[in-house]
């Protein structure tokens, strides 16, 4: 599915959240040019198309008492990694599951798991039951926690198409 | 750290739970979305519009709005930096200044300073990780995503 101008307009419109006002869709449409049920029926069809993968609160993790979170990452065979990530995805406690390139030397790894947890002893135990589980343990991996959160909101596609552009949402302070 | 209300725990009640919890993945395309959540709460549109700007305020809520799966709108990319212990502040400050940045973390690894570039097109991602090696002098690992195996289907919250 190709994205139209409209379509854009309407994500980067969307970037700093949906208002808290009785008709939001409206208030978003007004800065696009687009009418309430237009916007909608756009919103619908992206999240059909899975272009929007999910519409709704996004919530944030340390504030609601998830203070650890760690980035968990195993170097794996080409020929494994997809089966162990389609597999992996499903574990309740992992949030994101990805392959990336490797760099090496510096960076060998190419399976990447995001865990979240209440404490650090929490998400260790995640990591080695996920490696017991997976059968990891034989591959090279690191663990790493983060120590400061310097800046987390959502992506500002598009930022030079809205004319009424408010400023960007601050940073957000230390701790992870 | 800036944000009043972020430590201790929040005091939160089962309507606040409710808020943070039903509404990740199915939050209503309806002209009037709040008065939809009022009805499956059972309560106004009034207090949920309340409730949502103070779990704003207190940073529970990031926003309400929508999930892009990752590259099929604009370009994004992890990079990560080994920075000097003294310096990390200072090269935080600059990468944190890119609008094109959305999550920059200090992480315990040698290279200690990971962030997410989402950037219009791989040209203007080429460019933001460019000027960060530029005015940092350091250089900057880019790790671009070859799959996404787990969509981002929300956060599954437990109360215990």
């Amino acid at each position: 599915m190709g994205l139209s101008d409209r379509d854009q307009d309407l994500i980067a419109a969307l970037a700093e959240g949906l208002p808290t006002s009785p008709r939001p869709f409206d208030e978003i449409g007004r800065r696009v040019g687009l009418s309430e049920a237009e916007v909608i029926a756009r919103l619908e069809r992206l999240r059909d198309a899975g272009i929007i993968s999910r519409f709704g609160v996004i919530v944030r993790h340390h504030e609601l008492g998830y203070r650890a979170n760690a980035m968990a990452v195993w170097d794996v065979p080409d020929a494994l990694v997809d089966s162990l990530g389609k597999a992996m995805r499903c574990e309740p406690d992992v949030t994101l599951c990805y392959r990336r390139v490797r760099r090496p030397p510096v960076w060998p790894y190419n399976l990447f798991c995001m865990i979240h947890g209440r404490d650090r002893r929490a998400v260790s135990l995640t990591v080695r039951e996920l490696s017991r589980r997976y059968g990891l343990d034989d591959y090279p991996h690191e663990v790493l926690f983060s120590r400061r959160r310097f800046k987390q909101r959502g992506a500002a596609y598009g930022r030079d198409r809205l004319q009424d552009r408010r400023s960007e949402p601050g940073t957000e302070g230390a701790r992870p | 750290m800036g944000r009043a209300g972020t430590e201790p725990d929040l005091e939160l009640d089962d309507l606040d739970r409710r808020l943070l919890d039903d509404f990740q993945r199915d939050f209503p395309l309806a002209p009037a979305p709040y008065a939809v959540l009022a009805e499956r709460l059972g309560c106004t549109e009034e207090e949920v519009l309340r409730r949502l700007a103070r779990l704003r305020d207190l940073g529970a809520v990031s926003r309400i709005g929508a999930v892009i799966r990752p590259n099929t709108v604009g370009a994004s990319c992890l990079a990560a930096i080994e920075v000097p212990a003294e310096r990390l502040e200072e090269v935080a400050a600059i990468v944190n200044a890119y609008p094109q940045v959305n999550h920059n973390y200090e992480r315990e690894h040698r290279l200690n300073l990971w962030f997410v570039v989402a950037a219009d097109d791989a040209n203007e991602r080429r460019r933001v990780l460019d000027d960060i090696a530029a005015r940092t002098g350091l250089e900057v690992i880019d790790l671009p995503m070859e799959c996404d195996y787990r969509l981002d289907l929300g956060f599954p919250l437990s109360w215990g």
